[in-house]
């Protein structure tokens, strides 16, 4: 039997060596050097090996702090954030109320369409709003200037140009909440709704004190990896502006900083710390996300 | 009556958002068809007044899309059929196989799924680099191997096969490796079908870090060939959407075909522990 149970524990070690070997090697081996890279200050002058590195403590992060472009680039992600984040999240709902709804008729059909963004891929949709955005011929206008609107220079005015990459993602990305929030919806038992009915509630009372404290884990975990999907912005504003984060570093955000910074000027210890400063962003977001849940559940 | 007057709205309600949905896409596909310069007359047409093959033409003759296509459908049939295989193995084992350190490991894995992948680029690249991996193909393979996520919708659905299976396999005799590929595979199909998809569709549409590592035009992805048009040609409005269509078009396909398996992937990966 002992001889089973270590044949067992070593065959267990076997199968996940391949994967851990790949994962140590490729992502926990480089994440703990870019901690490193952060206090060094290799440039493409340095690159011949980890020899030429040089340590120059928390000079770039004492740097980045000190550099408007990064707050500028801090600020336009939090916004990204903070407004797209609860608007995906209440489209996502909103879709999945609509759909989860008994009445509703053609419900694969409408969910088919309304998740198909999901699966697109982001650059090419990103180009296509790019040109739906035109100021002039885009189809956005035209439609702004049927109801009397518009119009708007939506990627050129550097007030509406955050605002329209949020559009874009909350188009892009609701379909995905929806489907976890009608799966939660599912999930929430029949009787309930129907006690409250006979108790006289209505429908606004029935979703604010029966949907909404069922679905908290599903909003909560939705929110999250919504929260830590937008923190990474990256392509949209890469495609939308031809790499700039324009007009005006507008639309620049913390993980195009990090690429211009690390792969364009090859300031690689400031990427590196721009990365770093990311995580930590990341990490107190979504800690706080868990502990505002927890704590309103006491 | 004011039932049938609240199904009403509720369908108002959601043809408006499926319309809405499905416009920017249906805007693609039509204007990937139109003659050059009606997308952007003034005022633009919504549908071509002869519809062409022309832009789809120009990108595989002209602009060498198609090895930009060829180069996205190795890559990511490389990662998922690399990534699958791994991944089982290691989901399987951390949900089956008891074994010294298991539970740690699992808490360990999943508490990276919270650092972002940025944080390993510069570093990443750099080893790539000395291992004269940075404009390769195997630079954007290796690297997306194995993957957490992966190990995780495999364990999870690992966990609901019941171990008596296992048991009756074993008392046969099988090695273990034997019991993973006889067993323990055809069992999670529909969880190593759905990895797959997701994979591919991932790997497809991924932008960062295949726009870091290949730096030849010839190498390049869809995506990055994409993106790296758009700049030279941002005023071809048509060519750009036949370009968008291009890129779109597998993944959707793939998606409407196995859409079942896409959907219950997404609530699998969130099932807690």
């Amino acid at each position: 039997m002992r001889a089973e149970a270590r044949r067992e524990a070593l065959s267990g070690w076997l199968f996940v060596a391949p994967a851990l070997a790949v994962l140590a090697v490729f992502f926990v081996g480089p994440v703990a050097a870019g901690f490193l890279l952060g206090l060094t200050d290799v440039d493409l002058y340095a690159l011949g090996g980890v020899g030429a590195w040089r340590f120059v403590g928390l000079r770039n992060y004492g740097r980045l702090l000190a550099d408007p472009i990064f707050w500028q680039a801090l600020r336009n992600t939090f916004f990204f954030v903070l407004v797209g984040g609860p608007l995906t999240m209440a489209a996502a709902l909103g879709a999945a109320l609509l759909l989860d709804a008994k009445a509703t008729r053609l419900k694969g059909l409408f969910r088919t369409v309304l998740f198909a963004p999901v699966v697109t891929t982001l650059v090419a949709v990103a180009t296509v709003w790019r040109f739906l955005y035109n100021p002039r011929a885009g189809p956005l206008n035209l439609f702004l200037s049927f109801v009397g609107l518009g119009p708007v220079n939506w990627l050129g005015d550097a007030q509406w140009a955050m605002p329209s990459l949020v559009l874009m993602a909350v188009w892009k990305n609701f379909g995905y909440g929806m489907v976890l929030f009608i799966a939660g919806l599912q999930a929430i038992p029949e009787s309930l709704h129907e006690a409250a009915r006979i108790d006289g509630a209505g429908a606004w009372t029935r979703f604010r004190r029966i949907t909404l404290p069922m679905l908290r884990p599903t909003l909560l975990f939705v929110g999250v990896i919504t929260t830590i999907g937008y923190f990474q912005l990256f392509a949209e504003p890469y495609v939308m502006t031809g790499g700039t984060g324009g007009p005006n570093n507008a639309t620049l955000s913390v993980a195009l900083l990090m690429y211009k910074q690390g792969f364009r000027f090859w300031d690689m210890g400031a990427g590196a710390a721009i990365a770093f400063l990311l995580f930590l962003v990341i990490l107190g977001a979504s800690t706080l996300q868990v502990r505002l849940q927890k704590g309103s559940d006491a | 009556m004011r039932r049938r007057g609240r199904t009403l709205l509720l369908h108002a309600a959601l043809s408006a958002l499926a319309l809405a949905t499905f416009f920017p896409l249906a805007w693609m596909f039509s204007v990937s068809l139109m003659p050059q310069g009606e997308a952007s007359a003034i005022p633009p047409a919504l549908v071509p007044s002869r519809p062409t093959l022309e832009h789809f033409r120009a990108l595989f003759l002209r602009l060498d899309l198609g090895r930009a296509f060829l180069n996205s459908a190795l890559i990511a049939g490389a990662v998922t059929a690399l990534s699958v295989f791994l991944n089982a193995l290691a989901g399987w084992a951390l949900a089956k196989l008891r074994f010294p350190g298991r539970r740690r490991l699992f808490s360990w894995l999943l508490a990276s799924m919270v650092v972002p992948g940025q944080v390993a680029m510069l570093p990443l690249f750099l080893l790539l680099r000395s291992l004269g991996l940075v404009n390769t193909m195997a630079g954007v393979v290796v690297p997306a191997a194995a993957s957490l996520f992966g190990i995780f919708l495999i364990r999870q659905y690992a966990l609901s096969i019941p171990d008596e299976l296992l048991e009756a396999a074993r008392v046969d005799g099988a090695g273990e490796f034997r019991i993973w590929w006889s067993v323990a595979l055809p069992l999670c199909r529909p969880a190593l079908v759905t990895l797959a998809l997701f994979t591919f569709v991932g790997t497809w549409s991924d932008f960062m870090w295949p726009l870091v590592v290949l730096t030849d035009e010839s190498k390049y992805t869809l995506p990055v060939a994409l993106a790296s048009l758009v700049g030279e040609h941002a005023r071809d409005v048509e060519l750009m959407m036949a370009g968008s269509v291009l890129t779109v078009l597998p993944v959707l396909v793939l998606f409407l075909a196995l859409q079942r398996h896409y959907i219950a992937g997404i609530t699998m990966g969130s099932v807690k522990e």
